[in-house]
């Protein structure tokens, strides 16, 4: 039953990544891109949980935590380049 | 005992995986930014939220380990998803403010140049004549 609810996850996050990139390519302004950036920050965060309980290993869940830290600086700093037109000053 | 675990790691594997699909509908089908910061600042955090406790119970109950990491992502995710919000939000209303001035495209001043706080507009500056719809 795990195995099943878990492949009905990875089709559900995988509709969600191509929504994500539909998001990505049409957005009509920068800041659309970068919302649809982070949101596919998350969903990426999601099939790495989804593949390690598919596996059964507790390997993928460093990669997970640097998606997670990694995601949030670059949102962080895009905003900030886009607000200011520098990232540190 | 073992099947319910099973139930309960599949409904929140389903849950998780519908809230995070719902959050990424709306992030493509809502007609403006601020109508589609919602949809992925809160349905797909709660979707990944699902998901990280199915991955805890699972190897707490499956494979017979408690593993710390799903914790430390689920409070990270959840301390960070309002700040991406908020700054998002933030960058949106000072740049349709700043289109919004006919003179010149001008970005607020920087932090500590005025009485405002971290690059924001000041409530004198010529800026608040017009209103952010």
């Amino acid at each position: 039953m795990i195995a099943y609810a878990t492949y009905f996850g990875f089709i559900s996050i995988g509709l969600a990544v191509l929504m994500n990139l539909h998001r990505l390519i049409v957005g009509p302004d920068s800041i659309n891109r970068i919302l649809a950036l982070d949101t596919l920050t998350i969903n990426t965060i999601a099939l790495f949980i989804l593949f390690g309980i598919w596996q059964g290993s507790s390997t993928n869940f460093e990669a997970a935590l640097l998606f997670a830290m990694v995601g949030f600086i670059t949102t962080v700093a895009f905003c900030k380049y886009l607000l200011r037109g520098d990232i540190i000053e | 005992m073992g099947f319910l675990i099973e139930l309960l790691i599949s409904a929140m594997i389903v849950v998780g995986g519908v809230f995070a699909l719902v959050g990424s509908f709306g992030l493509s089908k809502l007609p403006d930014l601020m109508a589609r910061l919602h949809a992925p600042t809160k349905a797909t955090t709660l979707g990944i939220g699902g998901m990280l406790i199915a991955s805890i119970l699972y190897f707490a109950f499956v494979e017979r380990t408690l593993s710390v990491h799903e914790l430390l992502i689920t409070i990270f995710l959840f301390l960070v998803a309002p700040v991406t919000a908020y700054l998002v939000a933030k960058t949106h209303l000072h740049r349709i403010r700043a289109r919004q001035d006919t003179d010149q495209f001008q970005l607020p001043p920087p932090a500590g140049a005025g009485k405002a706080g971290w690059a924001t507009f000041e409530k004198s500056d010529k800026h608040s004549r017009t209103e952010i719809r």
